[in-house]
């Protein structure tokens, strides 16, 4: 069996890769799918907690994340194309119009 | 709601009312919304003092604010004797004065704004005599200050009119800084803000002094005094005297109000108020004794020359002011505040009048241009002459009994009082006769001025006149209340105060009290028939003594030069300071680095700190990034991992 | 056969409510062509969640929400937040050209989030109501999708949002890990009995408490507000600058008094750190504005410090004194927003030059707003204030609100500017203003609780 050590590391690296592409890509759809990737890193985490601990709630958990995650995708691509109508533009340098 | 809470609330819901909806809606109306509402402010005040006669006094919180631990602030009223005479006064007064406003101020632009200020002046003079405790006290303090400064300069389109409000408004900063640390000293020693718990603990105080630059100095002494400060700046006292003839730019009903009944005597009553602080320090009495005495003189001889009508009477009021504190200063607080609540009478039917003749001659003020106008305006001239022969001091008449209960407990007080004394019955002669001086040159003899103006001449409207004859019962029979024994009277009024104020105990005989009193009649008819020969019967006497003795006359005539002294060595050294060592300075970048610099640094760092706030996305999940890295790793540092 | 009994209903009608309104607002407003109507829908199902709050009180979902005083006063200022901010929108997204019927709809299923939030006991209520009301707000904050400003607004406000509840959940999956529960009364006896706090618990606390001072920006998580509240409507950045902010000190009080009970003093140096650090760079960088929305945009930031001096004591008294300013903080910060929405160009410290002439009631309206922002009595701020102050010196905390009050001082100065701008400058042209009925209303409630509050503090207090 593989121990939970391993679904842990497993899942702090996948969030760390997140949190890096979020900062350091400009490119408004992989900062997206970086986001995406730190909520997965939990999922995996929430599941193998579940499991280990015979526990139910950290299924449950799962199953909100991933709808709530579907929503905010749809919203997140919904803004950004109503930010592209206007101005193409998918890089963040891009959008700097308030600032200071 | 309790009815003592309406006395004040009346005339602030009417003074909301008018301002809110003078300008749209109401505009020539609103004299009615203000006078009902102090009429029935007036209506319960008496009520209030028959429950105070009938042996009542009423002390409760209306409301606390915010209370946290012995700071408490709170909405509170005292209504005892001192209070119900001062309500009385304010009210009676107050009234008064709306309706002959509604006849003075008819057709002026500003005619809801004036009874909307009318109205939150008398609030705050209510609040101000209605208070439990010390902050009220100092709220009350500074509002009837700003209403006076907002009156004062009601037509800000005359310039001198908007200086005089400015001027008022500056010379009352002095009084009010030591008023205002005086509080704050009260607070700070005795942690208590209602009088009834400043007097319980006040006596604790004694023996107690504060070492200030190396001297120590009496503590008592010292609360005293710097309250005393801030009734010097009101009450118009040596040496902050200066604002109050400048006041009289402002409209006549207010001059009669607040420059003569209430504001301008807040500063005896704080002083009478306070009286278990005063009495223990006989250094401060004697400063209050000699503070009025001196100043009582001083105004009364300059009131002896001026030509206009107004700052004559203005003259008066500061002279007069000057008697009450004399009173104060000698114990005598209850004849002090009978004093004041007599002159209230007097002295608003002499600026009424006043404003009765101005009324008449087109805003004209030189008494020298008048003349005669007793045959135009009989009721105007019964009338001021009452008031006269009141403040004059002739038996029989409110001022005498209230002039003569002064003089006789300052006779009975020791070296000093016999000093206060002396300079008071000198005062008495010098009153008489100015006040005379305004009857001979402005009711008797010829007309001076145009003939356009005597042509105008004519009596004032009812609504002016009628007050003027209830002030006129008012000026001949408020004395009656404190008829001396040795008159075969009962001094009912000083039995009245005595809970509150005490009383002198004085052992002297009726036979030394008649003389005292025969001495101040003897002055004050004295003072009446040399005016008479003076202005009626050899008018070219005082012109005259003006040639020969010309130094003193023109130091009279400009009062002393007070106003220019301070010209010159407070305002100019200021302006000097300013325009010199200041700009001097700030171009050596002294003043800016501590005045300007301090705000330009921060600006300077929001100015940087700014530039990190770049608009980049990226930046801003860094900066969360750093963040969380950084408590992060201070909390494994603080956890010791 | 498992029997699953079911759920008891009433503690959690408010939110049942509000979110039936919310879906059928979405429908009626393809019936209804006049978006008033749906105002007021919106308008009267706040009133009918307020009358229902009250007697709602209880727990049910297993004891996964909770609804109690707590939870019910911070109800009570989402209903404010929510109802204020409807009456300045009616007229102001007609003229911004904002009007979709959807913008209601979003409103009520923002608030109900917020109360979500308020009532959850359970991370998992807690994270859900927390998206809720966080998608609501993004698409609210761009809903003026023609205005690159606006759009600008909304993809910062989502990608960070996003960002943060990333970092929430990481956080919960940690504390679920080392707990086997989500329920935060459960995680509190289970964390009892640890001597010593693990590295894993105090990540996952950092990591929660990054999530929620996200929420309130409170710095170094602040950057994103003063962007997203310039280019949101001006409507959104009122109830943005409430809502939000409030429902996130509901949840930092009841996750950290409650499960992160045994390292308190962990969390209180966390906080203390961050209250100095969001007073200094909201105070600061206000200064500097020329843009009257940014600056209260900083100014919320800087309030957000103060109220964390609440958060900070932990006794019975700062909390409360917390949330009474909260209340308080509603009613000035809306009172203001709704002056700038009044004038038809108002985003411009330059545009109030010389208001007091051309339009002194207005003037008067937004000179008594920044006082009682600068907490000048006898306004409510100077109440808020004082309250809030007194009960951390009472707590011991002295020192911190010496700095608070120098900060506090220092706001005096942009705020005042203000003041400065409308008395003392010159007009440069006549203000045109864009009154309506509601916008008034919302006006007249917020100046007279200023006042009441100002003046009678025993209705908020005690």
């Amino acid at each position: 069996m593989v121990p939970l050590d391993w679904y842990i590391g497993l899942s702090a690296v996948i969030f760390v890769i997140g949190v890096v592409g979020f900062i350091i890509r400009r490119n408004i759809l992989i900062m997206l799918m970086s986001v995406e990737l730190m909520l997965n890193s939990v999922n995996i985490s929430l599941v193998a907690f579940s499991h280990y601990l015979q526990d139910l709630r950290g299924q449950i958990f799962v199953f909100f994340i991933i709808t709530v995650a579907a929503a905010e995708a749809a919203i997140g691509l919904a803004i950004l194309v109503a930010l592209f109508k206007n101005k193409a533009a998918v890089h963040t340098d891009e959008i700097t119009e308030m600032k200071g | 709601m309790d009815k003592y809470l309406l006395i004040p609330l009346l005339p602030l819901i009417a003074f909301t009312i008018n301002i809110i909806f003078g300008k749209g809606i109401i505009k020539e109306r609103a004299h009615w919304i203000a006078i009902l509402a102090v009429l029935g402010s007036f209506a319960i005040a008496v009520s209030t003092l028959i429950e105070v006669l009938n042996g009542k006094t009423i002390n409760y919180d209306v409301y606390s604010w915010i209370v946290s631990g012995s700071f408490k602030v709170t909405v509170g009223f005292l209504i005892d004797q001192l209070t119900a005479i001062m309500l009385i006064v304010v009210t009676s007064v107050s009234l008064l004065v709306h309706i002959y406003s509604v006849g003075y101020m008819h057709g002026d632009k500003g005619y809801y704004r004036f009874f909307a200020y009318l109205s939150l002046f008398t609030f705050s003079m209510l609040m101000l005599v209605m208070g439990n405790n010390l902050l009220q006290l100092y709220f009350g303090w500074e509002a009837v200050g700003l209403c006076s400064y907002f009156l004062i300069g009601f037509w800000y389109e005359k310039k001198s009119a908007s200086d005089a409000g400015k001027k008022a408004f500056i010379v009352n900063r002095f009084g009010d800084f030591g008023f205002g640390i005086g509080v704050i000293m009260i607070f700070l020693t005795l942690g208590a803000l209602h009088y009834t718990d400043i007097f319980a603990k006040v006596g604790t105080l004694q023996g107690q002094t504060i070492n200030i630059l190396g001297y120590n100095i009496d503590l008592i002494t010292l609360i005293a005094l710097l309250l005393f400060c801030g009734a010097v700046g009101k009450s118009a006292q040596i040496p902050l005297h200066v604002w109050l003839p400048d006041a009289m730019e402002g409209p006549t009903p207010v001059s009669a109000l607040i420059h003569a009944a209430t504001m301008v005597t807040a500063g005896v009553f704080m002083v009478a108020r306070f009286n278990p602080i005063f009495s223990l320090s006989e250094t401060a009495m004697n400063v209050v004794a000699l503070t009025g005495a001196i100043t009582s003189l001083f105004a009364a001889t300059i009131a002896l020359v001026q030509n206009d009508i107004k700052r004559i009477v203005a003259y008066s009021t500061v002279s007069q002011l000057g008697y009450m504190f004399l009173a104060c200063g000698v114990g005598a607080y209850g004849a002090g505040v009978f004093h004041l609540y007599t002159h209230a009478y007097f002295k608003a039917l002499l600026f009424l009048g006043a404003g009765s003749v101005m009324h008449a001659m087109a805003g004209e003020l030189d008494i020298q241009k008048m003349g005669g106008l007793k045959k135009h305006m009989p009721v105007t001239y019964w009338t001021f002459l009452i008031a006269s022969l009141s403040i004059a001091g002739i038996p029989g008449l409110a001022g005498f009994f209230s002039k003569d209960e002064i003089l006789w407990l300052a006779y009975n007080h020791g070296t000093i009082g016999k000093i206060v004394w002396l300079m008071g019955t000198a005062v008495a002669a010098l009153t008489a006769f100015y006040s005379f001086r305004i009857i001979f040159m402005a009711f008797h003899g010829k007309f001076r001025g145009t003939h356009e103006q005597e042509h105008h001449l004519h009596e004032s409207p009812k609504a002016m006149t009628i007050p003027l004859i209830i002030l006129a019962i008012g000026a001949i029979s408020a004395g009656w209340v404190g008829i001396p024994a040795a008159l075969g009277g009962s001094n009912a009024i000083a039995h009245f105060f005595e809970p509150v104020l005490g009383h002198p105990h004085v052992t002297a005989a009726h036979e030394e009290e008649f003389m005292v009193m025969s001495i101040s009649i003897v002055a004050a008819i004295g003072g009446i028939f040399v005016s008479w020969i003076f202005y009626s019967l050899k008018p070219e006497i005082p012109k005259t003594l003006a040639a020969k003795f010309k130094g003193i006359y023109t130091t009279l005539w400009n009062k002393y030069y007070v106003d220019e002294l301070y010209g010159f060595i407070i305002v100019r050294p200021t302006k000097w300071i300013a325009s010199n060592i200041l700009v001097a300075v700030t171009d050596g970048k002294i003043i800016e680095g501590i005045v300007n610099g301090v705000p330009q640094a921060i600006r300077n760092f929001g100015e940087r700190l700014r530039k990190l706030q770049t608009g980049h996305l990226q930046h801003y999940a860094v900066s969360m990034a750093i963040g969380l890295f950084v408590i992060l790793t201070l909390v494994l540092i603080a956890a010791g991992r | 056969m498992m029997n699953i009994p079911f759920p008891d209903l009433r503690p959690v009608t408010p939110e049942i409510i509000m979110t039936i309104s919310a879906t059928v607002l979405l429908i009626l407003e393809l019936i209804f062509k006049n978006k008033g109507v749906l105002a007021f829908i919106a308008v009267a199902t706040a009133a009918v969640v307020l009358y229902t709050i009250p007697s709602s009180h209880g727990q049910t979902f297993g004891g996964m929400f909770i609804s109690d005083t707590y939870s019910t006063y911070f109800k009570l200022i989402f209903m404010i937040n929510l109802v204020l901010t409807i009456l300045i929108s009616l007229r102001y997204i007609q003229r911004e050209k904002a009007e979709y019927g959807e913008y209601y709809s979003l409103l009520l299923f923002a608030t109900s989030g917020m109360m979500l939030m308020a009532s959850a006991k359970d991370l998992i209520i807690l994270y859900l109501g927390l998206e809720l009301m966080a998608l609501s707000t993004y698409i609210l904050a761009g809903i003026k999708r023609h205005d690159i400003k606006s759009n600008e607004a909304a993809i910062k406000y989502f990608l960070l949002g996003a960002f943060s509840s990333a970092l929430l959940l990481y956080g919960i999956s940690l504390i679920y890990g080392m707990t086997t529960t989500t329920d935060i009364y459960k995680i509190a006896a289970s964390l009892q009995n640890s001597s010593t706090p693990s590295l894993p618990l105090l990540l996952s606390m950092i990591l929660i408490a990054a999530a929620f001072l996200f929420k309130i920006a409170a710095a170094p998580f602040h950057m994103w507000a003063p962007d997203v509240y310039e280019g949101a409507p001006t409507s959104i950045t009122a109830f943005m600058s409430v809502g939000p902010k409030a429902a996130g000190f509901a949840v930092i009080g009841r996750v950290f008094y409650i499960a992160f009970q045994s390292i308190q003093t962990d969390w209180t140096a966390i906080l203390i750190g961050v209250a100095i650090l969001t007073m200094a760079v909201g105070n600061i960088l206000a200064l500097v504005q020329t843009n009257i929305k940014r600056m209260l945009a900083y100014s919320s930031i800087a309030h957000a410090g103060y109220m964390l001096i609440g958060i900070i004591p932990g006794t019975q008294e700062s909390m409360s004194a917390m949330m009474v300013y909260m209340l308080i903080y509603a009613f000035m910060n809306i009172g203001a927003f709704a002056i700038v929405i009044l004038l038809e160009k108002g985003e411009e410290l330059s545009d109030y030059e010389g208001l007091s002439k051309s339009r002194p009631l207005v003037a008067a309206l937004m000179l008594i707003f920044m006082f009682s922002l600068t907490g000048i009595p006898p306004t409510a701020g100077f109440i808020g204030k004082f309250n809030l102050f007194m009960a951390a010196i009472k707590a011991g905390y002295t020192w911190l609100v010496v700095i608070a009050v120098m900060f506090s001082a220092m706001s005096a100065y942009y705020y005042l500017r203000v003041v400065m701008n409308m008395y003392m400058k010159e007009m440069k042209e006549e203000a045109a203003i864009t009154p309506s009925p509601s916008l008034g209303l919302a006006i007249l409630i917020t100046v007279l609780m200023v006042f009441v509050i100002g003046i009678m503090p025993s209705v908020v207090i005690g």
